[in-house]
């Protein structure tokens, strides 16, 4: 820093350091349930800081600021009272709010700057709007599917591949020619729009189930392209703040991607639900054997230890409360109830935990996948409620099977397995599951919440 | 505009944020993967203090039309995602009694 900076910049800068700090600390202090509410006042607080500071600079005209900020927070406040089904589409609209800002953002100082642009800001500047681009229109897409506006299905065609790849080539071939010719300001709308469409078509051919990784790619690009614009700004604050929101993405992906044993290419350019639907084929009708609510209620009255395997289906129920009912009744009994949660059930990272919290289950009995596989062995039930792939056997020694290699929750080695489900009808990604089979196995056939219930309700009356 | 000697200070901080940033988040409980994304979000959308200055410098007509709809956009971020965090942080209960971490 030189000397030259004057008396405010100097408050404004050590406004965005103290900004910084909280930012860091807000992430560390969601290390655990117990302090992470301090981590959403340090990040209102550094929130407050920055804003305050940016406010304090020369020369500034507020009233359309104060406007601006106002509706935001008329738009804000219904974002942030969604009901908690409803938190991964939320999600997903707020990348697209993000990097619809960053992109924006960046629009107005390449006009504000173009002649005058230096070639490394050039690219980065680049960089900047073709991640925002493409983050703003993919995150829109994905928040369509998740609410069922668009179709869940992903959606493939020949060449699809190639299509994508070519987009992204002649954007990135603009973005050369600007960097070297900073002048041509009639190209620089057309990057954007190449950037917009390629969205679009990333997420087109992506599932459902593939959901929760690309979330957190999405989250990952909206926060490279915000540290893309904190180096266009000089802003060492968005540098931060970009770069911290860029790793948890990342990280948070590569969680994810193990989690379904499949690489981040794997799922953008796989076409997942085609290599299925083959795979599904050729499977004939085999015996299964079914339980009543009151078969149901029996056996796991009589169990010592009971673990749930809670899944999208039960999102879907909206199962949520009458399994936190099941819990309290069983537990009334003595009965061991424990929850084993995959990370990629759900549409999200985390999603359930967040719904079984909602029902006011202990965060305590939520355990995660690697800490209970131990435990299946020693269980008396594992009960199965709207969860299918993460619960495939075949994904343990079927070779041949699409999902062959991905962890999953060992159910089929406890005492008896209890699965909650509609009908046989293979589930979302069309792939058989051998577990259903099995000798300890018993279907409970029907709606999840309302079988749920039925339990529940012969839990109680047997007791009076 | 940035000095290069600027943009590479700007280089040290992105990697070394970007470091911060890997092992404070590897050590989040999977349990709060979804808060965290809401609170990353959040955090991320301090973007506005970029657009606050397109609109209050008010250097051209395009400049401020688009910083104007970029403050709204991270606003609604900021303001919704602290609060669906925090909605959701206040629901994580434990079966132990308070008090003991």
């Amino acid at each position: 820093m030189s000397g030259e900076l004057a008396g405010n910049q100097v408050v404004i800068e050590v406004l965005y350091l103290i900004a910084s700090v909280l930012f860091i600390f807000s992430l560390k202090w969601m290390s655990s349930p117990t302090s992470a509410r301090h981590g959403i006042w340090a990040g209102e607080a550094g929130m407050l800081l920055a804003i305050c500071g940016t406010l304090l600079r020369h020369g500034m005209q507020y009233q359309y600021i104060a406007i601006a900020l106002v509706l935001g927070t008329i738009i804000g406040v219904p974002l942030g009272r969604v009901a908690m089904t409803a938190v991964p589409q939320r999600t997903a609209l707020s990348h697209a709010f993000g990097a619809l800002c960053v992109t924006l953002v960046g629009s107005a100082e390449f006009y504000l700057r173009s002649p005058d642009i230096s070639p490394f800001m050039m690219s980065v500047l680049s960089l900047e709007v073709i991640l925002g681009g493409l983050t703003f229109t993919g995150s829109l897409m994905a928040a369509g599917k998740l609410q069922e506006i668009l179709p869940q299905r992903p959606l493939t065609y020949k060449g699809q591949n190639l299509v994508n790849f070519l987009l992204l080539g002649i954007a990135a071939v603009i973005a050369v020619y600007l960097v070297m010719h900073p002048d041509a300001r009639s190209l620089f709308p057309f990057m954007i729009l190449i950037a917009l469409s390629f969205g679009v078509l990333l997420i087109i051919p992506i599932g459902g189930a593939d959901m929760p990784t690309v979330i957190s790619l999405l989250n990952g690009y909206a926060g490279l392209s915000a540290a893309a614009m904190g180096f266009v700004l000089d802003s060492k604050l968005l540098i931060i703040a970009g770069a911290l929101d860029g790793s948890s993405g990342l990280i948070l992906s590569i969680i994810m991607s193990k989690a379904m044993n499949r690489s981040f290419s794997n799922v953008l350019f796989g076409a997942f639900g085609q290599v299925q639907s083959s795979a599904a084929a050729g499977q004939e009708a085999k015996p299964v054997r079914s339980a009543t609510p009151e078969e149901a209620a029996a056996i796991l009255s009589a169990a010592n230890k009971v673990v749930v395997v809670p899944g999208y289906g039960m999102a879907v129920a909206q199962a949520q409360h009458k399994v936190r009912e099941l819990y309290d009744a069983l537990s009334k009994r003595g009965v061991d109830v424990r929850f084993a949660i995959h990370p990629v059930a759900g549409r999200m990272p985390g999603h359930m935990n967040v719904l079984l919290a909602e029902a006011d289950i202990p965060y305590d009995r939520l355990i995660e996948m690697e800490e209970i596989n131990g435990d299946f062995p020693q269980t008396d039930v594992a009960l199965v409620i709207g969860a299918n792939d993460v619960t495939n056997p075949a994904a343990r020694s079927d070779t041949t099977s699409p999902i062959y290699g991905m962890p999953i929750l060992d159910v089929d080695k406890a005492h008896t397995v209890m699965v909650i489900k509609r009908s046989m009808n293979p589930g979302f990604a069309g792939i058989d599951n051998p577990l259903y089979y099995l000798d300890n196995n018993l279907m409970l056939f029907g709606d999840a919440k309302a079988f749920v219930g039925s339990i529940v309700r012969e839990l109680s009356g047997g007791h009076g | 505009m940035a000095s290069s000697s600027n943009l590479i200070d700007a280089l040290f901080i992105f990697v070394l944020a970007g470091f911060i940033g890997f092992e404070v988040i590897r050590r989040v409980s999977p349990l709060l993967h979804t808060p965290l994304m809401s609170l990353t979000n959040a955090l991320d959308a301090i973007a506005v203090v970029g657009a606050i200055v397109l609109v209050g410098e008010h250097k051209s007509t395009l400049a401020a039309t688009l910083g104007f709809i970029a403050v709204v956009a991270a606003t609604s971020n900021i303001v919704g995602g602290f609060l669906i965090t925090d909605r959701m942080l206040k629901m994580f209960k434990s079966s132990r009694p308070a008090g003991k971490p």
